[in-house]
Order: C-alpha cells, then structure tokens, then sequence
C-alpha cells in the first residue's frame, strides 16, 4: 500500500477517493476550517447571529418595544451610572438597547436571507438561459446586465425604497430584484466555462439530453460558486438595509433593527453615543462573519485557489 | 481603437435611454404619481388638480414622449418643492459631490495601491497582513456609522476638525475619508490578488531569468498589468461613491447632491429626485466612458485590435 502511489490531497492530506463516504467528507471540511482560523471566527459570527435571531424572545432580557421613560438613556453597565440590569445601555426612551439589537437580527438575517434567495433565483435562471443558448440572445442580455451594473446602484436602492414606503416585504424585494445581476453575471460565466469542460463535452457524445446536462452536470457544478457569491451580497444586503434604515427608509420605526437604532441614535450621538455604538458594532459584526465565511467558501470550494494559497 | 471606442458611446447613449425609461416608470411603479407627490392629507380635488397640472390624466406614452424629448435638452421640469428649474439647482451642488468623491478616492488610492503591491509581492509578510485587514475592515465596517464615531471622537471630544459644513479645507477630511474605506477595501484586495497572480505568470518568471533589474520588473511587467484591472474597478468605485454620498453628506451636512435627494426624499419632491438619478447616472457613465477610453491606453490588446 505504501509502495503505490495514491493522490493525496496537497491541503489536508487526506486521499482523494471518488467514493468518499459524507463522513470523509466532513472530516475533510473540519480539517480545512481548523486551518483556516479566519474562516471559523466568520462561522462562529454566523452562527452567533443565526442563534440571536431564533432564539430572541429567550434570550432577549427585556421586551425591546417596553419604554420606561424613569431609566431613559441609562449608560451601558460598566459606565458610570450604568447597570446590569440593562447591560448595553437604553435609549431616549428608556428601551433595552441589548435586547433590540437581539431582535433586530431578526430583520436583518430576514432581508439577507429572502433577498439572496429571490437575487439568486431571478439570476440563476436569467444567467443559465443566457448562457446555455448564447448567440445573440446572450449578447443582449450581458449587454443588459452591465447597463444595470454600471448605475450608482445606492441611489437607485434609495430612491426605490422611498418611492414604495416602509415595509419588511418591499426591502427584501428592492433588494432581491437590484441583486440579480450579480447572480446572473457569475451563473453566465460559470455555465460558459462548464459547457466548454470536457465531461459536458463526454456527456454529450453519448447523447445525453440537454435537460439531463442541465440538471445533471450544469447545475450541481453551479452551486460552489453561486454560494460563494450568496455569501458575499448577504453580508452586503445586511450593510445596506442598515443603510436605508439608517436614512429612515427600511422597516418601520416601530420596528427594532439596526438601521432604525443607528437612525434614532444620531439625534443622541454627544449625550448618548452608545445608543449608535453598539448597532453599528452589530452591524460591523455581522458583516464581518459573512465576509470571512465567503472568503473561506471561495478557496474550499475552487481547488485551483487552494494550491495557489499554499 | 476607433470601432472600439465607437461601441462604447453606442453603448453609453444605450444605456443613458434606459436610464430615462428607469426614471420614468420609477414614480409611475405605485399606480399614481399624484398621490406619491402631494401631501397625504391632499384632498381628491386637490389631487386631480394636480394630475392635470402635471400632465399625468394623458395616456401613459404620451407623457414617456413628453419626457424624453424634454429630457434630451436638459429640462427635467421645476423642482416641486422650490417651483424653479431642477437641473440649475443640481449643477449647482455638483462641484461639491465631484469634490467630495474625488478626495475620497484618493485617499483610497493612496493607501491601497501601495498596500496591495507591498502585500502581493509580500505574501504573509507584516504588510500583507496590514492590507488584508484593511481590506476586510473597508469591507465590513458600515461607514455612515464610522462616520458617527469619528464626529464623536474628533469633533465633539477632541475639537480637531469640523463635524458639519464645507467652510474650510479641513472639512473634507472626514466625509472624504469616511466615504473612500469601502473603495479602499475593494481597492486593497483587488491590487494584491492582481499582482499575486501576475507574479506567477511566465513573462514574469522570463524577465527574471534573463537577468532583468527586479525594479523593472515591478513597473514594467507588474504594474502595467495590475493597472488594467484596477482601471476599470476605479470607474465602478467612483459611481457607487456618488451612491455612497448620500449618506456621507447627509451626516456631514455637505452641500452636494447627496444631501439635496435626501432632502428632496423628505419633500417628496420627485421631479427633483427624477433630475439627480438621472443627472447622477450621466456623469457615472460619462466617467465610465473616460474608464474605457483609459483602458484602451493601458491595455495594446485594445489599442491595436478591434
């Protein structure tokens, strides 16, 4: 066995087996996450933001809409004059700003999940249409797809949401329909590169249907990528609903998220900056975690990377 | 070059039709464009007053007519909330927004193009990983909120440079910094991934061989090759900072044509708003025009082909 040599994989050591059982492959995975520490502390930023949203009214110490005007802009607990009682201070109306940063996840996990799922559905399907025909139909629709990506895209966001008004719905479909292009673009290019592969090329010398290329062949060599670049506009859509709450144009005010705090908090910013401080944080957090996991996604899932990385 | 060069304003004119029907329909995407410009509590009377005034009861390509011929010349009508002309008024606030962006980024490119070079010749190195956290923190921090903490600390607890206004020269230095992270982010990642790649490519491991000064390497062979990439990425930056800008100048209050939609959002003036989205994207591709035509001098693949 030592004598013949076996494809090992340059990474983690571990031999590459066609037939690699999921336990392999989760061991395979474990041990390129323990490599990469930037990857797990995204993960754990992840996870931790997943947890706050599930869990808020459990975990949550106070109801985030209660007021109590006695206790308003009480400062964070370690401050002079703060308590534990409201860890993270409240604000001018004397709400716990802990507990709506705890439910204001929930807005913000909601628009980055919803508004991926639609961007990537529109352009996934834009992209493999465009891709797989090609000729002129996909001339026009590249051309198309630049014209959008070329506009100051913040403006139009902005404009849009003031134009529609408030609400969790309209944010997520701002969103999710702005975003397609993206997903359009990088399915386009992939779909291009795989049709050019040699197995499509091998699939389709033994007459295999163009529905089972697309399903079989097309589609799941797809998803690495596609995550990847799900994972890169969450964290975006994450930044930028805080943004347009920010401007007084996300959910609405009676909504906890972090937008709507940071909006609120500006009026407060010299007597009490931590009402800002802590969504911002949140926010800056958030992104964070996205922003590491898709970096790590993107060099697991492209072999080519990995050995370049090395 | 030429044919080159010739699709491009092909494209751009394109893109700038597309640009006005967005506009056009943009208002129009709720059902009635009367009710989204009056006060809430208008009366009917008041309300189909004002659709005739505006010419809003004509049929629907009518008015897309209207608009575009309009348009074309540069009338985009008078601002509802100030009854004068919009495009004035915008020209108006233009010198501070280009102003703006443009100190913006170059302090991103001041800082990243030498951060990305340092790091992509460097790999892992102290400097690489200066400009990865960079790179990720110009990424993730949300600079509207940046923008809070810096007025904080530099203007209310340490009085060193102004928190509002455009009155000296030091009033750009914080919007104009708070505006460029993000670019410089982008920019960071862009130029070290460019010259890591470039390094390893085989006219750069050639050069080497032959003898060639590791200098001359780096400016003729590196940096000409990472400038295409950025080039372009440059022109994409810019338009999504004049996006940026109105949060930026929001906070500041900057008198340029961020602040003034997010004012004409709370007038509900959406002529005005109509006359910035569409102004705004003319100047975003007329830089993009400038970005290809940068591009063609850069790169000969252009230069000499189609």
């Amino acid at each position: 066995m030592s004598q013949t040599s076996l494809p090992v994989d340059q990474v983690s050591g571990l031999l590459i087996d066609e037939e690699q059982t999921l336990r392999h492959r989760l061991t395979y995975f474990g041990r390129l996450l323990w490599r990469d520490k930037s990857g797990m502390l995204g993960l754990l930023l992840f996870f931790i933001l997943i947890f706050s949203a599930i869990f808020a009214p459990w975990i949550a110490p106070h109801d985030p809409l209660e007021q109590n005007l006695r206790f308003n802009k009480k400062p964070p607990a370690w401050a002079a004059g703060g308590s534990w009682d409201y860890p993270l201070g409240t604000d001018n109306l004397g709400r716990d700003t802990l507990s709506r940063i705890i439910y204001g996840s929930r807005v913000s996990l909601t628009v980055g999940i919803f508004g991926v799922l639609i961007a990537s559905g529109i352009g996934m399907l834009i992209g493999l249409i465009s891709g797989y025909i090609g000729g002129r139909l996909d001339n026009a629709v590249t051309a198309l797809i630049n014209l959008i990506l070329s506009l100051p895209y913040l403006l139009f966001v902005v404009v849009i949401a003031a134009i529609l008004g408030r609400s969790l719905l309209n944010v997520i479909l701002i969103f999710g329909i702005t975003d397609s292009p993206i997903f359009a673009r990088t399915t386009r290019g992939e779909v291009l590169r795989i049709r050019e592969s040699g197995y499509v090329e091998s699939a389709i010398s033994i007459g295999a249907s163009r529905r089972r290329i697309i399903f079989d062949h097309i589609l799941p060599n797809l998803l690495g990528p596609l995550i990847t670049v799900a994972t890169f506009e969450m964290s975006a859509m994450i930044f930028y609903e805080a943004g347009l709450g920010f401007l007084g144009l996300s959910v609405p005010p009676s909504v906890p998220s972090w937008g709507n705090m940071l909006s609120n908090g500006r009026q407060y910013l010299t007597s009490a900056p931590w009402i800002c401080t802590f969504p911002g944080l949140a926010i800056m957090f958030a992104s964070l975690g996205m922003n590491l996991v898709g970096d790590w996604l993107r060099d697991v899932l492209d072999p080519r990377l990995r050995r370049v990385k090395k | 070059m030429q044919r080159y060069l010739f699709s491009r304003l092909v494209q751009s004119v394109l893109i700038l039709v597309g640009v006005l029907l967005l506009v056009f329909f943009m208002v129009r995407v709720t059902g009635d464009p009367a009710s989204l410009m009056m006060p809430r509590e208008s009366t009917n009377e008041s309300l189909q007053a004002f659709r005739h005034k505006m010419g809003f009861d004509r049929p629907l390509i009518v008015q897309l007519g209207d608009f575009i011929i309009h348009a074309a010349v540069g009338n985009f009508g008078n601002s509802l909330h100030f009854k004068t002309p919009a495009l004035p008024m915008i020209l108006e606030r233009l010198p501070a927004t280009m102003e703006l962006a443009g100190v913006g980024m170059l302090i991103a490119v001041v800082v990243a193009i030498p951060l990305g070079l340092v790091g992509g010749s460097t790999p892992g190195s102290v400097w690489d990983s200066i400009g990865r956290f960079v790179g990720l923190l110009g990424q993730s921090i949300p600079n509207f909120w940046l923008a809070l903490v810096m007025i904080f600390f530099f203007a209310v607890q340490l009085h060193l440079l102004p928190s509002f206004g455009r009155d000296t020269l030091q009033s750009v230095i914080m919007p104009g910094f708070v505006l460029g992270l993000p670019t410089m982010g982008a920019l960071v990642r862009l130029t070290r991934s460019a010259v890591l790649e470039i390094r390893g490519e085989d006219y750069v491991r050639t050069a080497y061989s032959k003898g060639l000064n590791s200098n001359l390497i780096y400016s003729r062979h590196i940096l000409r090759n990472a400038a295409i990439p950025l080039i372009s990425v440059i022109g994409v930056q810019f338009g999504y900072m004049l996006g940026g800008s109105i949060y930026i100048e929001t906070i500041f209050a900057w008198p340029g044509m961020g602040q003034l939609i997010e004012q004409a959002i709370g007038w509900r003036d959406f002529t005005l708003i109509q006359a910035i989205a569409f102004f705004t994207s003319v100047v975003v591709v007329g830089l993009n025009f400038l970005t290809d035509l940068a591009y063609a001098l850069v790169d000969p693949r252009i230069r000499f082909g189609g």
